[in-house]
């Protein structure tokens, strides 16, 4: 029988890297749009990923239900170990999600509910950065249970990477407003780019440096020789992005630094999946572990060979109807 | 009662659910209702349909995004308070609810942006599948969710491993479960039906306040006509679900009834306090052999009562009794008030009667009642089981979990949801006070101000002329 999990693994991870990519730019509109004050502005920067964010959405549930679906023990484990974390991100992203619409009422207080926007948007950022800082930090689990507390994930590590991804997401939603609007705000929009770009890069190296001390199997693999060869290009690769986004906002470029934040997004996830493999609930469970039954994989893979190139396909035309610079006149509802 | 992690998980699950299930039960029925007013407008051109849709679409919006939001809650919920139960049971129903992803909330949300932004970026045709495939996502959606339930509730086709997995046997079996589609039908039609009482209501209101007529009139006469064949039709869907609980969960019945012995010719309660404990029922008002007419079909048809089940298997009997009793007496209610409709409609007497606008103006939240009171007889009327009969839902829940973090985390719910909750319902208030054509005349004068439009020039990026058929380089006509 075909073993589907290394298949499985490179569906869910392009499941959480599409999520990452397409959230993180709207969560980091959402949270870019605290500092900037102009009603009108703020208007544009909405709209900009109104029609889309239930979508971009949408890849959170394919990937904590695939991971449900076809890594189970997984699950268990790491969400009761990220309680509470879930539920801040849980929370925030329902006072964000529910701002689009309400803020938008006759007669809202409009105020608030920008401010739901923003914090919410910080609030769910900041906690998927803990989430992803204890899965790399890690989980005790003893037989199938996790076995740590709710509270494990109160630590400097899981607490940096959350600092960390506010900026990542940062970058993402300031180049798409680069690529989204224009004159002022898309002014201002490359300023935040650039200050997000350093705050990346400076998380990077210090999540870089911090990874392979407190780690020893994750030293090895990164620069035991001769595999370590094969990783260069990891951090080669993100300082060329890094110099080409910086100096592509310099030349006025609009599409080329949304690429680029793609591209360093692409990297770190690289580099994660590096570090880890083949563990899916590190450091002791590994992706056949948790794997769900052969069958109950197969029922699922004959569905998703089909429905993912579909969904592609018409949310190629969803994003193509919505293209082109954002509008004042993008009319609610008409 | 102790307040443990088991019972405080299940009280947030309560929560959580409960109010989740307000939307789908609106969204899933307003959505077919939106994609037949934009099937009316395409083929027949009257404006009204249009009006009346862009009236509802702001609502279905704000309703939707709540809907998205509270619905992303619940799969987490499996894995942050249930993570025993999703050890176990992942390999039946992480599938079914991967489906659901797949094939209807994509759908959804990737139409939605174009349903409600892109009237005037897409041809007509392209705006009317898209409120046809929202409308879709939300029905496939119901399908899959509700078969993990169905499962649950009658598990089948699968078998357990040593270490108390689930593996599936057929996946066939385990989607169409003996409940499954009484459960699909019975609730399918109470969200289409709850839709449609808000509809009815709203028209009411207007025609009660004199304002916005010829919209009033279409959606009274729509929502009348269809609630008049659901209502019937929705009872004997129930009925039959019922039979197949007596022959599948008898112990379920048997706390909906308030039944305590088993016996043939068993009463009706109409009305009583269940006394757990005690395990009689105080306060009992009956009608006697009718309990078994409408459960078995049958003036002798035996009914077996809670006794018969040991104790610690029993449900909440107070809970699912009451809850079953209310859904029952807003069906009567809901009957009552489309008979009396469909009446004086024939007689072309509708508008006149003041009484029957002002009841079925008090009517709109008749079948959000009715959803959650169905909702927590079947749900409390499993338990003690998360899977009827092999998992007790004490041996569900997260073992890392204290008391104390679950109340923290119900607590924060609890406002959450208040606050969102709260101000969705003001809101939605607020749009349908502002009425039909009030609200679209405001929006098309502000989106014809030309001031808002880009003025820069038509880029590859930027080029949105192409949109409405590929060829033409000029802007969309907008109407």
């Amino acid at each position: 029988m075909l073993d589907l999990v290394p298949l499985w693994a490179a569906i869910l991870a392009l499941a959480v890297f599409m999520y990452v990519l397409l959230d993180g730019f709207d969560l980091g509109v959402g949270m870019v749009f605290l500092l900037r004050r102009d009603p009108h502005d703020r208007d544009m920067m909405i709209n900009s990923v109104a029609p889309v964010w239930d979508f971009n959405e949408t890849w959170l549930i394919l990937g904590g239900g695939g991971l449900l679906a076809v890594f189970p023990l997984a699950f268990a484990i790491i969400v009761p170990a990220v309680y509470f974390p879930i539920l801040f991100m849980l929370l925030g992203l329902i006072f964000r999600g529910v701002a689009f619409e309400f803020r938008e009422v006759v007669g809202a207080r409009k105020w608030l509910w920008d401010s739901a926007f923003g914090y919410g948007s910080l609030v769910a950022t900041f906690s998927q950065g803990i989430v992803l800082g204890m899965f790399m930090q890690g989980f005790p689990i003893t037989g199938r249970v996790f076995s740590g507390t709710s509270w494990d994930w109160v630590a400097p590590f899981p607490l940096l990477v959350g600092v960390g991804l506010v900026f990542g997401y940062a970058l993402q939603g300031t180049t798409w407003l680069v690529l989204k609007t224009e004159g002022d705000l898309q002014a201002w929009g490359r300023r935040m780019a650039r200050v997000a770009l350093v705050g990346v890069i400076a998380f990077i190296l210090l999540i870089s440096i911090w990874t392979p001390l407190k780690d020893a199997r994750i030293a090895a693999r990164w620069f035991d020789f001769p595999a370590s060869l094969a990783f260069a290009p990891v951090p080669v690769l993100t300082a060329l992005l890094a110099w080409t986004l910086w100096s592509s906002l310099a030349k006025g470029r609009e599409v080329v630094p949304f690429l680029c934040s793609i591209g360093l997004f692409f990297l770190a996830f690289t580099g994660l999946v590096i570090s880890l493999w083949p563990f899916i609930a590190p450091p002791s469970v590994t992706l056949w572990d948790a794997s769900a039954a052969p069958l109950s994989q197969q029922f699922l893979l004959i569905g998703t060979m089909f429905l993912l190139p579909i969904i592609v396909l018409y949310v190629i035309w969803s994003y193509w109807v919505f293209r082109g610079k954002v509008r004042g006149d993008m009319g609610y509802h008409g | 009662m102790e307040f443990d992690a088991v019972l405080l998980s299940r009280f947030q699950f309560a929560w959580v659910v409960a109010f989740h299930i307000l939307l789908p039960a609106f969204t899933v029925g307003l959505s077919c209702f939106i994609a037949t007013l934009e099937f009316n407008w395409w083929i027949t051109k009257r404006d009204v349909y249009r009006r009346l849709s862009a009236f509802w679409l702001k609502i279905f919006a704000v309703s939707f995004g709540m809907g998205v939001v509270s619905g992303i809650v619940m799969p987490f919920q499996f894995g942050t308070n249930w993570s025993r139960f999703s050890d176990a049971a992942a390999n039946v129903i992480g599938p079914l609810m991967g489906y659901e992803v797949l094939t209807a909330f994509f759908l959804e949300a990737a139409f939605l942006g174009v349903l409600l932004f892109g009237r005037k970026l897409v041809p007509q045709w392209a705006h009317v599948m898209s409120a046809i495939f929202v409308a879709s996502g939300t029905v496939i959606s119901s399908f899959w969710i509700l078969a993990v339930n169905s499962w649950m509730q009658t598990p089948q086709g699968h078998r357990i491993l040593p270490d108390g997995r689930f593996e599936v046997v057929s996946f066939f079996d385990v989607i169409f479960t003996p409940s499954f589609p009484y459960r699909l039908g019975h609730t399918v039609s109470a969200f289409l039906v709850t839709a449609a009482f808000v509809i009815l209501g709203v028209g009411a209101m207007y025609v009660l306040q004199r304002r916005a007529l010829e919209e009033s009139r279409v959606m009274l006469k729509m929502s009348l006509i269809f609630l008049v064949i659901m209502v019937p039709i929705q009872m004997v869907i129930g009925d039959m679900h019922g039979l197949n609980t007596l022959k599948h969960q008898p112990v379920k019945i048997a706390a909906m009834e308030g039944l305590w012995e088993t016996g043939s010719r068993v009463p009706a309660n109409l009305f009583a306090i269940p006394d757990q404990e005690a395990e009689t029922n105080h306060f009992e008002i009956a009608i006697p052999v009718l309990g078994s007419i409408y459960l078995t079909h049958d003036p002798n048809g035996t009914v077996q009562g809670l006794k018969a089940f040991p104790r610690e298997d029993r449900p909440p009997v107070a809970v699912v009794f009451f809850a079953f009793h209310i859904m029952v007496g807003i069906a009567i209610l809901m009957f009552l008030l489309v008979l009396s409709g469909i009446v004086l409609f024939a007689r072309g007497r509708l508008e006149q009667s003041r009484t029957w606008l002002r009841c079925a103006t008090l009517g709109m939240p008749l079948g959000f009642i009715a959803v959650i009171a169905g909702w927590t007889t079947t749900e409390a009327g499993r338990q003690p089981w998360t899977v009827y009969g092999i998992l007790r839902t004490r041996d569900s829940v997260t073992p890392s979990l204290t008391a104390a973090n679950v109340g923290l985390s119900w607590l924060l719910y609890v406002l959450a949801y208040l606050v969102i909750f709260g101000a969705g319902f003001t809101l939605l208030r607020r749009l349908v006070r502002v009425g039909p054509s009030e609200a679209s005349q405001g929006q098309d004068s502000d989106e014809l101000q030309p001031e808002k439009r880009s003025a820069r020039p038509l880029s590859a990026l930027s080029g949105r002329g192409a949109v409405a058929g590929g060829k033409d380089v000029e802007p969309p006509p907008r109407p």
